[in-house]
């Protein structure tokens, strides 16, 4: 990888080399501040505001930046970092439109509960609300797609709220926190005092130990449970419990469902997985939770993607839901039990109690029936390539062991579909903001978290052409992405919308004048590759699979191909249509 | 629905205010009233909002104030015996000939005249939010030229916090 890769020193020679009580810049004791946190890697994009913090860059060797070519790649790239690691992602911007460039990237990261610490510069503290040259209030835009935020007055301040930042952006419910300082806090000398201690803030505190009444009540609603379900969200995988969610499926023997960023958090060759729900979910799990008796909800949020239309969502259940935000039990379905907790602790404690669902027996056959019946399926081509196919072929030659990040669109839905993953973290997509332009460079800080990894970036020809200018540092620092990229030269999902639901009405989603991908690979000093038949993309995939460095594959597939099943907006999720194969 | 007056604690921090009423607005809970000031601890205000919900909505507004890093405790004080109080300022017409009368509504609700123009009094009315109605409503006959009411502040009864 990047020849100028940071050598990662242990956290004690780091103290060791920084933690002298120097006088120094604010810019450098947020440098220092970050490496005590423990940070690898930064994304950002310099200009006026964040000049002092990049001057003190200047040979810095101890953590590496990228130099993204447009702040929105700078923070998808933290955000794919974070996801793929679980540790916070770090992303530096300027002020004004620097931060602004941020917005859609910090919303997406709040809405997926993925830890960020974002620092953007403002201006000097005199010019504040001057309307001065490059002034945004960013905290003020960003106070409602963020979990906390800071306006940096004193560069004293700055061990404590860098240190306070990373406690908050992940622990409890995950998420953005902002760090906002103006130029003149940046240049303000002072002496560096680390801050080392554990952070106490009033009034945010962990969660307590999960409530051992509603455990128990639980544990009884299983035993009596003929026809249970478990839907298993993010928070699976965020809290690191999939082993735990493992061993509670294993002791308990009920049939398992993981939403769309709960994949990965349950291995899906087990014979009770049933697939995703929702809007494209599998016939399985829809129907499993539309007859269920009980649903048991670990960390999934009942999004409207998943429920569909809420007054006909498993109406015959009785509902545990477990979360380790309070305020998500009960917002949007009624629960019987409620368990607050993180979810690895709550499992844990349930899976020392919890014993088999005997009565489900003709449930799970059932079940097994459906998933034989019903499965996954698309008619597929020796003339044309299916885009199912492609993502079959891209599971088979990785051994289903990549991390895959997408975009959003149809390809988002069929690589959720027909990739199978069986490990946590694997797995990197935009769920609750659905946000074009994250898939690239989102597999960018995914890569850079896991060099030894491949990492297999898929995007829409629609979404490709959103950040696709982070190729360049995919060349520059040999970053080797494998980027698939699904032409079927539409916007594809809106194309399947007008189709289905506006009565073949197709507006304005036509993509005619989308560059020559493999040209355009090219032009930034990256391999590119073009397939138009099976032959053709084994060749061109094994070619890129092959090269040492970062690819492009463009795969030209049918233009018309819908995913299905679908529940349209507004319908139950019992209401599926099933399409054409 | 029903109407509700919550306390709030809070961290004196820039922005706090900002973060709570923002947060109502987009999870779209009312606000009839909203205060805030500072309470018996240094470095922490008190906010009162007074809002008309259902007990779910209830629920989830507490628990959304939760999720504040700012929010320190939220209380629902009207679920207790509590004392709720507002001030209010009310500038009327008031020509010579018709003080008399009007200085007999503000004796009668034991409010304060604090202010006399030539063609003018500012009446000064602290109560509960039923009391101010109702003073209002008397002084409008008058002409009310201005009006400013302060919103709700409360507090439980008794020795509980
Ligand atoms: C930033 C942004 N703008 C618009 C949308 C709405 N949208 C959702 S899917 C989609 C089409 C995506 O087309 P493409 O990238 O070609 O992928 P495909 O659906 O064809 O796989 C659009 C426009 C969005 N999700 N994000």
């Amino acid at each position: 990888m990047s020849s100028g890769q940071a050598t990662m020193r242990s956290k004690e020679e780091l103290r060791e080399k920084w933690m002298k009580p120097d006088v120094i810049t604010g810019s450098e004791i947020l440098l220092r501040s970050l490496l005590l946190e423990g940070v690898d890697c930064v994304f950002g994009y310099p200009g006026g505001a964040v000049l002092f913090i990049y001057d003190a860059m200047h040979g810095f060797t101890d953590f590496n930046h990228l130099l993204t070519r447009h702040e929105q790649g700078a923070i998808h790239a933290a955000d794919g970092y974070a996801r793929a690691t679980g540790k916070p992602g770090v992303c530096i911007a300027t002020s004004g439109p620097g931060a602004t460039n941020l917005v859609t990237g910090i919303a997406t990261a709040y809405m997926d509960s993925v830890p960020l610490v974002v620092i953007t510069g403002n201006v000097a503290q005199q010019f504040i609300g001057t309307d001065a040259f490059q002034e945004a209030d960013i905290t003020g835009i960003t106070m409602p797609i963020t979990k906390h935020s800071y306006l940096v007055r004193d560069a004293a301040d700055l061990p404590r709220i860098i240190h306070e930042a990373f406690h908050i952006a992940n622990t409890g419910r995950k998420g953005p926190v902002l760090i906002d300082i103006p130029k003149d806090v940046s240049a303000q000398k002072t002496t560096f005092v680390p801050a080392l201690e554990p952070v106490v803030i009033r009034g945010y505190d962990a969660p307590a130990e999960p409530n051992g009444e509603a455990i128990t009540a639980m544990i009884q609603a299983i035993q009596e449970a003929e026809r249970p379900v478990i839907l298993a969200g993010g928070g699976v995988v965020y809290s690191g419990a999939h082993n735990e969610l493992l061993e509670f499926v294993t002791k308990t023997n009920i049939p398992v469902t993981t939403t769309l960023l709960g994949l990965g958090g349950f291995p899906s060759g087990n014979e009770l997985w049933m697939g995703m729900p929702g809007m494209h979910g599998t016939y399985t799990a829809n129907m499993a939770i539309q007859n269920s008796d009980l649903l048991i909800n670990i960390g999934a949020r009942f999004d409207d993607r998943v429920t569909m239309k809420l007054e006909a969502f498993a109406q015959q259940a009785k509902v545990i839901h477990i979360d380790i935000d309070p305020a998500e039990i009960g917002k949007n379905v009624p629960t019987d039990i409620g368990i607050h907790g993180d979810i690895k602790v709550v499992l844990t404690a349930v899976n020392q109690a919890a014993k088999p669902a005997t009565k489900a027996e003709a449930w799970r056959s059932l079940i097994q029936a459906n998933k034989r019946d019903y499965p996954l399926s698309y008619e597929d081509s020796e003339v044309e390539l299916k885009p199912q196919w492609v993502i079959e072929m891209i599971h088979e030659t990785t051994n289903g062991e990549a991390i895959v990040s997408t975009d959003v669109g149809q390809h988002q839905m069929w690589a959720a579909q027909y990739y199978k993953f069986n490990q946590p973290r694997s797995w990197i997509t935009s769920g609750g903001l659905g946000t074009m332009g994250f898939g690239f460079p989102s597999a960018i800080g995914a890569q850079m978290a896991h060099p030894e990894r491949l990492v297999v970036s898929i995007n829409g020809d629609g979404g490709m052409q959103m950040c696709a200018q982070e190729l360049a540092i995919c060349a520059i620092n040999n970053i080797p992405v494998k980027v698939v990229i699904i032409n079927n030269q539409v916007l594809g999902m809106v194309r399947q919308w007008q189709e289905i639901i506006y009565d073949n009405r197709y507006s304005h989603i036509d993509l005619a004048g989308s560059p020559d991908f493999v040209k355009l690979a090219e032009a930034y000093g990256v391999k590119g590759f073009r397939a138009t038949n099976k032959e053709e993309a084994s060749r061109a995939w094994q070619e890129a699979l092959n090269t040492p460095g970062p690819a492009v594959v463009e795969f030209v597939v049918r233009k018309g191909e819908n995913v299905f099943p679908m529940v349209k907006a507004g319908d139950s999720i019992s209401q599926m249509i099933m399409g054409d194969a | 629905m029903r109407k509700h007056t919550i306390a709030v604690i809070v961290n004196d921090q820039p922005g706090v205010l900002q973060r709570v009423s923002g947060l109502f607005g987009r999870r779209g809970f009312n606000i009839e009233s909203i205060t805030v000031g500072q309470s018996e601890e240094k470095g922490l205000s008190r906010m009162v909002i007074v809002t008309t919900s259902d007990d779910k909505m209830l629920d989830q507004m507490s628990k959304q104030l939760y999720k504040l890093i700012d929010v320190i405790k939220v209380d629902d004080i009207s679920s207790n015996p509590m004392v709720a109080r507002e001030l209010a300022l009310i500038k009327v017409t008031a020509l010579p000939e018709r003080r008399p009368e009007i200085m007999g509504i503000v004796d009668t609700f034991r409010a304060a005249v604090v202010d006399i123009g030539t063609e003018s009094m500012m009446v000064q009315a602290v109560g509960d939010t039923d009391k101010i109605d109702a003073m209002i409503e008397l002084m409008q006959p008058y002409g009310i030229v201005e009006l400013s009411r302060t919103g709700v502040t409360a507090m439980v009864r008794g020795n509980i916090k």
